[in-house]
C-alpha cells in the first residue's frame, strides 16, 4: 500500500494540480459572488458547461480536425479561451440580470435566491441537450452524448519529474490557470472596479453612499467570475477533450467545496482550495481506491471546518488586501 | 409563452405520431394494438436507451407500411431510468393505455422494480439491454430478454483475454453501475481459475478525469486491461492510458462500449486495436448478412445515424412483437405463449427464448478497433488476434 | 411601467385576500375547524380516484404518482420544512435520511426478515441518529458551510452505498418485503390493507396516515417551546443564544426531526419499491424537496404540502411535452421565485421577517433598494 502511494505519488501530484487548477478556477466563480452577494450561485455549474461548449465552438467552426503547431496553435486555443470567456460571462451576466437581480430588489431571501438558482441550473442544462447541442453543433439526436474535441495538441512530453513524464498540456493548464489567478488579484486589488467590489462586499450600504454603483459593481463581479469558468471550460477542453451537457454539475459541486475549502469569499483561498482538492483526491485514490474520490473530499472538507470553520485561509473578500 | 413553445416545437419533433397516423384513413376497419417501450430517453443515460427505441420504431413502422388487420401503436415511456417513475408508468400501460406488451425497461434497476408488476398483470416484455443476471432467477413467466445476461458475457471474454490474447497480468476496471460491476466481476473470477494476475479499480463514470486509474495502471504494468462499462466512459478512460503511455496493453470491453462512440472518444490513433467483447452480431461496415445489413441501411436512412449500442436489440425485441400479432395474437396471454415459442433469425442473433425468459443463443463475439471502425474478428472461442 | 404596477397590484390583492382567509380561519370555533380537518383526510383519501385521474395526469397512473413522487414528496417536505423552514437550517443532503430509512427497510427485511411495522419504528430510530451523528460536528458551522456539508454528507451515504458489496453495491438490493396483508378487509371494492404488488392504493392510504400523524406532531411543536426556540434561531441566533436558547440542542432536535421524517418516509417507500438501488438518492431529490419547500411558503405547512404537490405533479401532468417539460420546469421554478420570492403561500410570520429585510434565512448581500425597488415598496403599502 504504502509501496503504491511512493511508486504513484508523482504522477498522482502532476495530475493533481492540474486538474486542481480548473477546480480553482471555477471556484473563483462562486468566491466572488459570495463575497458580494452572500449567494451561493448553483448555476455556476453551468456557465462552466457553456464555456466549455463556447470553446468547442472554435474548432467546429474552423472545422479542425488534425493537431496543430506553432502559431496557429497558440492562435486557436488563445481562440478558445476567448470564445469560452465570452459565453461563460454573457451567460453569467445573463443568470443575474433574470434570475438573480428581481430578487435582489424585492429584498428575497438567500433561498429564494437559492432555488431561482437550481431553476437555472435545470433550464440551461435541457437548454443545450435539446437546442443548442442539437442544433448549433448539427448533433441531432445527440444532445445528450457526449461530444468529443478533435486532438488540437499533440501529448507531448514537456520535461519529467523522477521519471514521471509531465506533458504540455498539463503545464498548459497549471500556467494559465496561475496566470489568471495573478491577474484577478491585481484586477480586485488594484483597480477602481476591484475597489468598488470590495467596498460593496464589506458594506454595501456604505458603498451606495460613497457614490459605487451597485448593479454594475455586481454585474461585474457576474462577468469576471463567469469569465473564470469559461477560461477552466476551454482549458478542461483542451486537455480532456470532451463534454456534455451534464458536465457542469460535478465540477460546480467540487468547485464549490473548493472554495468552501480554501475559505468561501477569499480569492486566493479559491485557488489554495482548489489546489488542495485536486491533489487530496489524487492521493486519497491511490489508498482506497478511484471510486472513493467523492467521499475523500467531502470528508476533508468536513475535518478541515471541524477545526476551521470558516475554511483553510478563512478570510473574506472585503478583508483580502494586498 | 413558453408552453406554447414547447407544445408547438412537440408538434414538429414528436416521434409518437408517426406510428398510427400513417395511412389510418384509408383502412378505418383496421384495430390497433399497444406497445409500450419503457426506458431512460430523456436522463442521464439516454444515449443508451434511445438507439433501441429508434430500432423499434423502425420495425413497427415498417409493419404499420403495409397496411395490416392490426395495426400496432409503439407508445413512450419515458422512466427517466428512475425506478418509482417506471413503476407507475407501468401501471399506468397496464391499466389505462392497455399495452399488450413491453420492450423494456431499459436498465436493470428499473426492471427489477417493474417486472414484477408486469408479471402480476401478465403482461410480456422482452427487454434489449437489462443484462443483470439476477433478473432472470425470479421464476418469471412474463418476463425475456433478447440478450445474454453479464454471467455468460464476462467468462467468454475473460477466456479470449487470457486464451487467444495470451494475457498473464490483467488490470480490470468497473464503473461501479449496476451493468459494468457484475460483468466486470464475472470477468475478474473467470481470470482468477486461469492462474492470471489480477488488479483492479473503480471509477465514477460521472467524471472525466481517470488520472488516478491510470496512473495505477502504469504501476501495475498489465498486459492487457478489461473494462467494464459504457463507452463513453471507456473512450475517455482508453485515450488517458494511451496519452499517458500505456501503450502496449491490450484494452478490452464489454457489450456497452460496443459503439462508434468509444472511438470517437478515445480518438481513432488510440483507440486502434481496441478489441470489445459482445453477446450480439452488430452491422459493421464490412458485414456481409444481408439482413444486417438491410437494418444498418434504413436505420441510417431514418434516422441520420449509424445503428448505435443495443439498436439491433431494439429492433429484434420489437421484431418478436410484431411477428406476434402478425400471427393474430393481440391478447397478452397469445403473445406471451408466441414469444415462448418464437425462433427467428433476428438481426443481432437468433432469437429464441428459455423457460426462464433468457435468450438462447450464447455466442460472444470479439470485435476489434482496425482502421477507425469497428470490425469482426470473430466468435470469442474461435477469433484469433492477427 | 404600467404593466408592472398591474402586477404588484394583483400581487397586491392576491396577498389581501389570503390574509383574509388567514383572518377568518384564526376566528373559526375549534369544533368547525375539526369539521375541515376530517373533510380534508376524506379527501385526500378520496384522490385516488380514476374520475380525476384522467385529468390529473393523462400519461401516468394516477394512483401510483400519488404515491411516488406527490405523496413521497409531501411528506419528504414536511420533513425538511422542519429544518429549513422552522429552525433556518440550509439542508442540501436531505436524501441522506430519505437513503438511510430506504436501506434500513431493505436490509433489515430481507436479511433478518423483519416486520415491516418493526423496522418503521428501528428506521425511525436509525434515522435520527444519523441527524445527530451528522449535526454533531456541523451544527456549529454557519448557514452555508451547513449547506456544502449536508451536500457531502448526501453524497457520501450514496456513494457507500455503491461501493459496498455487502449491502449490494451498485444493484441494490431486490426482494424486499412488503407489509404485512390483511386482505380480507375490504371497503368500497378496495382491499385497502392488502399490500401487494398491483394495487398501489393500500400504500397511499398508508402514506396518508403517515402524513397525518407527522402533520399533527409538527404542528404540535411549531406551537410549543420548541417552535418558539427554532423561531428564534431562525431570525437571529445570536439574540436566541444570549435570551438563554440552548441554540445547539434545538437546531440537534431539528435535524433528528427531520430526518426521522425523512426516513420513516424512506421505509415505507421502500416496502412498496421491491427493490431498491444507490441511484434511487440522487442529490436532484435533495434539491426538488427543498425547491419544494422554498416555492410552497418555507415555514407555512399548508405552503409546504401544496409546493411539494406541485413540484411533484407538474412534470407528470406534462408529460406530453415530452423533452421540453423539464426546460419549462426550470423556468418556472426562476419565475416563481422572481415573482413570489417568499413561495406560493408563504406563512405571515415569514412574510413580516421578508418585509423587514431579513426573511429567516437572511436576504441577499448588496440588498440596498435602488430607485426600482422603492417604487415596488410605495406600490404595496
Amino acid at each position: 500500500m504504502l509501496n503504491d502511494f511512493i511508486n504513484q505519488f508523482w504522477p498522482a501530484t502532476i495530475d493533481g494540480l492540474a486538474f486542481g487548477s480548473i477546480y480553482a478556477l471555477i471556484a473563483l466563480g462562486y468566491t466572488m459572488v459570495y463575497g458580494v452577494l452572500r449567494l451561493i450561485n448553483f448555476a455556476h455549474s453551468e456557465v462552466f458547461m457553456i464555456g466549455t461548449f463556447g470553446a468547442m465552438f472554435v474548432p467546429f467552426v474552423f472545422g479542425i480536425s488534425s493537431p496543430l503547431t506553432g502559431i496557429a496553435l497558440a492562435g486557436v486555443i488563445l481562440l478558445m479561451v476567448v470564445a469560452g470567456m465570452l459565453a461563460s460571462a454573457g451567460t453569467a451576466v445573463a443568470l443575474e440580470r433574470i434570475a438573480y437581480r428581481p430578487l435582489r430588489k424585492r429584498g428575497a431571501s438567500r433561498l429564494a435566491a437559492l432555488i431561482s438558482a437550481i431553476g437555472a441550473s435545470i433550464f440551461l442544462q435541457e437548454l443545450f441537450a435539446l437546442l443548442v447541442i442539437p442544433n448549433v453543433f448539427n448533433r441531432p439526436q445527440q444532445g445528450r452524448i457526449q461530444m468529443g474535441l478533435p486532438r488540437l495538441m499533440e501529448r507531448t512530453e514537456l520535461f519529467s519529474i523522477f521519471g514521471h513524464s509531465v506533458r504540455v498540456d498539463q503545464v498548459l493548464v497549471i500556467v494559465a490557470a496561475v496566470g489568471m489567478m495573478i491577474a484577478l488579484d491585481a484586477l480586485v486589488n488594484r483597480t477602481k472596479i476591484g475597489r468598488g467590489i470590495r467596498a460593496t462586499a464589506q458594506d454595501p450600504e456604505a458603498a451606495v453612499l460613497m457614490g459605487v454603483d451597485i448593479n454594475k459593481i455586481v454585474r461585474m463581479t457576474f462577468l469576471i467570475g463567469g469569465g473564470m469558468a469559461g477560461v477552466a471550460g476551454a482549458l478542461y477542453l483542451i486537455s480532456y477533450e470532451n463534454t456534455y451537457y451534464y458536465i457542469g454539475f460535478l465540477f460546480g459541486i467540487k468547485a464549490f467545496t473548493a472554495a468552501v475549502l480554501g475559505g468561501i469569499g477569499n480569492l486566493r483561498g479559491a485557488l489554495v482550495g482548489g489546489v488542495v482538492l485536486g491533489l487530496v483526491e489524487n492521493y486519497g485514490a491511490i489508498f482506497a481506491g478511484s471510486d472513493w474520490k467523492h467521499v475523500i473530499s467531502f470528508s476533508i472538507l468536513v475535518l478541515v471546518l471541524m477545526f476551521r470553520p470558516t475554511g483553510i485561509l478563512g478570510e473574506s473578500l472585503q478583508q483580502a488586501r494586498a | 409563452m413558453a408552453l406554447t413553445l414547447g407544445l408547438a416545437a412537440c408538434g414538429n419533433g414528436g416521434t409518437e405520431a408517426q406510428s398510427s397516423d400513417g395511412g389510418a384513413s384509408d383502412t378505418p376497419a383496421a384495430s390497433t394494438v399497444k406497445i409500450g417501450f419503457m426506458g431512460d430517453l430523456t436522463g442521464a443515460n439516454a444515449g443508451i436507451v434511445i438507439p433501441p427505441w429508434n430500432g423499434a420504431n423502425l420495425v413497427v413502422d415498417e409493419y404499420n407500411k403495409t397496411n395490416p388487420a392490426t395495426k400496432i401503436e409503439l407508445v413512450k415511456y419515458d422512466s427517466q431510468g428512475d425506478a418509482s417513475k417506471a413503476v407507475a408508468l407501468a401501471q399506468q400501460a397496464i391499466k389505462n393505455d392497455k399495452v399488450v406488451g413491453l420492450i423494456g425497461p431499459a436498465f436493470s434497476g428499473e426492471s427489477a422494480q417493474v417486472a414484477p408488476v408486469l408479471e402480476e398483470a401478465g403482461i410480456p416484455s422482452i427487454t434489449a439491454s437489462a443484462t443483470n443476471t439476477k433478473l432472470a432467477e425470479n421464476g418469471w413467466k412474463f418476463w425475456h430478454r433478447v440478450l445474454p445476461n453479464d454471467s455468460v458475457q464476462g467468462p467468454g471474454i475473460a477466456d479470449f483475454i487470457a486464451g487467444a490474447a495470451g494475457a498473464k497480468n490483467v488490470f480490470v476496471i468497473d464503473d461501479k453501475s449496476e451493468y459494468g460491476k457484475p460483468l466486470a466481476d464475472a470477468v475478474r473470477g473467470q481470470l482468477g481459475t486461469k492462474g492470471v494476475k489480477l488488479t483492479n479499480d473503480s471509477l465514477d463514470p460521472a467524471e472525466s478525469d481517470f488520472s488516478s486509474v491510470v496512473n495505477k495502471v502504469v504501476a501495475a504494468k498489465p498486459d492487457a486491461i478489461f473494462f467494464g462499462g459504457y463507452y463513453a466512459a471507456g473512450g475517455n478512460l482508453l485515450k488517458q492510458l494511451r496519452d499517458k503511455g500505456v501503450k502496449d496493453a491490450k484494452f478490452f470491453s464489454g457489450d456497452g462500449s460496443l459503439d462508434k462512440g468509444l472511438i470517437d472518444g478515445a480518438g481513432a490513433q488510440n483507440a486502434e486495436g481496441a478489441l470489445v467483447g459482445c453477446p450480439c452480431y452488430i452491422a459493421t461496415p464490412d458485414v456481409t448478412d444481408p439482413k444486417v445489413k438491410n437494418f444498418a441501411d434504413s436505420y441510417k436512412a431514418k434516422f441520420n445515424a449509424d445503428p448505435a449500442i443495443y439498436a439491433s436489440e431494439g429492433y429484434d425485441a420489437a421484431t418478436v412483437f410484431v411477428e406476434a400479432v402478425k400471427a393474430g395474437n393481440t391478447t397478452t396471454d397469445k403473445i406471451n405463449e408466441f414469444i415462448k415459442t418464437v425462433d427467428l433469425a433476428g438481426v443481432s442473433k437468433q432469437v429464441k427464448f428459455g423457460d426462464n425468459g433468457e435468450v438462447v443463443a450464447k455466442d460472444i463475439y470479439i470485435y476489434q478497433v482496425k482502421g477507425g471502425a469497428i470490425t469482426l474478428l470473430g466468435k470469442a472461442t474461435e477469433a484469433k488476434l492477427g | 411601467m404600467n404593466q408592472k404596477n398591474s402586477v404588484e397590484g394583483f400581487r397586491h390583492r392576491f396577498s389581501q385576500y389570503g390574509d383574509a382567509v388567514h383572518e377568518r380561519w384564526l376566528n373559526t370555533p375549534g369544533w368547525q375547524r375539526w369539521i375541515v380537518y376530517v373533510v380534508l383526510i376524506v379527501a385526500a383519501l378520496l384522490l385516488p380516484s380514476e374520475s380525476i385521474g384522467s385529468f390529473m395526469s393523462p400519461y401516468t397512473d394516477w394512483a401510483s404518482i400519488l404515491f411516488f413522487p406527490i405523496g413521497t414528496y409531501v411528506v419528504l417536505a414536511i420533513g425538511l420544512n422542519v429544518v429549513v423552514g422552522q429552525a433556518g437550517l440550509l439542508d442540501l443532503g436531505f436524501v441522506a435520511f430519505y437513503a438511510v430509512g430506504g436501506y434500513a427497510m431493505a436490509l433489515l427485511g430481507t436479511r433478518l426478515g423483519w416486520n415491516f411495522w418493526l423496522i418503521l419504528v428501528v428506521g425511525i430510530g436509525l434515522c435520527a441518529l444519523s441527524g445527530i451523528t451528522l449535526g454533531a460536528p456541523t451544527l456549529r458551522l454557519r448557514g452555508d458551510y451547513l449547506a456544502i456539508v449536508t451536500l457531502g454528507f448526501g453524497e457520501i451515504i450514496r456513494i457507500t452505498a455503491r461501493n459496498t458489496d455487502a449491502i449490494g453495491g451498485p444493484n441494490g438490493v431486490r426482494g424486499i418485503p412488503h407489509p404485512p396483508s390483511l386482505p380480507d378487509i375490504e371497503l368500497f371494492g378496495v382491499q385497502i390493507f392488502k399490500y401487494g404488488v398491483l394495487d398501489p392504493r393500500p400504500y397511499y392510504y398508508l402514506l396518508v396516515a403517515l402524513a397525518v400523524i407527522v402533520i399533527v406532531l409538527v404542528k404540535r411543536w411549531e406551537k410549543s417551546r420548541v417552535g418558539r426556540a427554532w423561531a428564534a434561531i431562525r431570525e437571529d441566533e445570536d439574540a436566541a443564544e444570549v435570551m438563554g436558547v440552548p441554540t445547539f440542542r434545538f437546531k440537534m432536535l431539528a435535524f433528528a426531526i427531520g430526518a426521522s421524517i425523512g426516513g420513516a418516509m424512506g421505509v415505507l417507500w421502500a416496502a412498496k419499491a421491491i427493490s431498491i438501488n444507490p441511484n434511487d438518492f440522487q442529490f436532484l431529490l435533495s434539491a426538488t424537496i427543498l425547491a419544494a419547500v422554498v416555492m410552497g411558503g418555507a415555514g407555512n405547512l399548508p405552503g409546504v404540502i401544496l409546493g411539494a404537490f406541485v413540484v411533484a405533479w407538474l412534470p407528470e401532468r406534462f408529460r406530453g411535452l415530452q423533452d421540453y417539460r423539464m426546460l419549462i420546469f426550470g423556468a418556472v421554478l426562476v419565475a416563481l421565485m422572481i415573482f413570489r420570492p417568499e413561495g406560493l403561500l408563504p406563512s405571515r410570520q415569514r412574510k413580516a421577517e421578508l418585509q423587514e429585510g431579513s426573511g429567516g434565512m437572511g436576504t441577499l448581500g448588496a440588498e440596498v433598494p435602488g430607485p426600482e425597488s422603492q417604487g415596488e415598496e410605495v406600490a404595496s403599502r
